[in-house]
């Protein structure tokens, strides 16, 4: 059974590679993009860090800025 | 008038959404998977090569949506200059390009078995590297502008070139004759495809459709916190 699905009565190399290259191109994307998304996060949190005490607070009254740290932990 | 569209309404939703995204992805690709590769049945003329189908089209389909939408925000950015337009148009573009690339090298690998070579400059073949071009060019803008003024203009014009060519895509086909078969899904008139073979395709779509507004999220997010990143260099 599992050599027929894979054979495909002789066009299984051209279906299995035409969904291989998709499938890999979407892992691919996604690695990319999370990562791009990450290294924005880091620096994002790097920069608030090193806000004195009273431009953290200054920051902080931006809902997006809170928004960003409090996703930190679940990403 | 675009209150709706203020970034740190936006963040709210996108922030979060990505991982519901990605699992509700994960199940319908599952669905799509199984349905076009085992439980679809295969063609009488194509036999198996049929299944190739399945992600040929929702990528060709995908690909011209999101250009489509790419010209239609950016030419919204420009008329209203909101700026969040232009970056929705940006964060569309890589799974757009990456959609477009799909179809093309899987369409090259389904023409092997059924027209006996790899590629031909046929009228949809052409029309579809073509797009692929203008996709380039559009992210290749991003890239190389760094004043945002320039980029907006330059990325809007490269867009509004680029949308003549979708038409051309769409009926190439009909216009010229080529190797490409028509059109099989016709909203006006009836479809020449059967159920079993409709089924999975849009099960295909969907799963698409859903992987490229997980990246959307993503792009969008990762566009967001860079401004806020230059936000805080300025504090």
């Amino acid at each position: 059974m599992i050599n027929e699905f894979l054979f495909m009565n002789g066009f299984g190399k051209y279906v299995l590679s035409a969904f291989a290259f998709t499938l890999i191109n979407f892992t691919i994307l996604y690695l990319v993009i999370r990562q791009q998304f990450l290294k924005e996060q880091k620096k994002f949190i790097v920069k608030f860090g090193s806000l004195n005490s009273e431009k953290a607070e200054t920051a902080k009254l931006q809902k997006i800025n809170k928004e960003i740290l409090s996703n930190v932990s679940t990403n | 008038m675009f209150k709706i569209l203020e970034p740190n309404k936006i963040f709210q939703i996108t922030s979060k959404a990505p991982k519901y995204v990605l699992f509700l992805f994960i199940i319908v690709l599952t669905v799509g998977l199984s349905e076009a590769l085992i439980f679809s049945p295969e063609d009488y003329k194509q036999s198996d090569a049929v299944r190739i189908m399945y992600v040929h089209v929702p990528a060709a389909w995908i690909s011209l949506s999101i250009f489509s939408s790419i010209t239609l925000l950016s030419i919204c950015g420009y008329i209203f200059k909101n700026k969040n337009f232009f970056l929705m148009a940006k964060s569309l573009a890589p799974s757009g390009f990456i959609f477009n690339i799909i179809a093309l090298v899987t369409g090259a690998i389904w023409g092997k078995p059924t027209w006996g070579t790899w590629w031909a400059w046929d009228a949809r073949i052409t029309s579809m590297l073509i797009l692929a071009l203008f996709y380039g060019m559009y992210l290749l803008a991003w890239r190389i502008y760094e004043d945002r003024d320039q980029v907006f203009k330059i990325s809007t014009l490269i867009t509004v070139f680029g949308i003549i060519n979708v038409p051309i895509v769409k009926f190439s086909v009909d216009w010229w004759n080529t190797l490409h078969q028509p059109a099989s899904i016709n909203i006006l008139t009836k479809n020449a495809i059967h159920s079993s073979m409709l089924l999975p395709l849009i099960i295909m779509t969907a799963a698409f459709a859903l992987f490229s507004l997980l990246i959307f999220l993503m792009k969008y997010n990762t566009e967001l916190i860079k401004i806020k990143n230059k936000g805080l260099d300025r504090l």
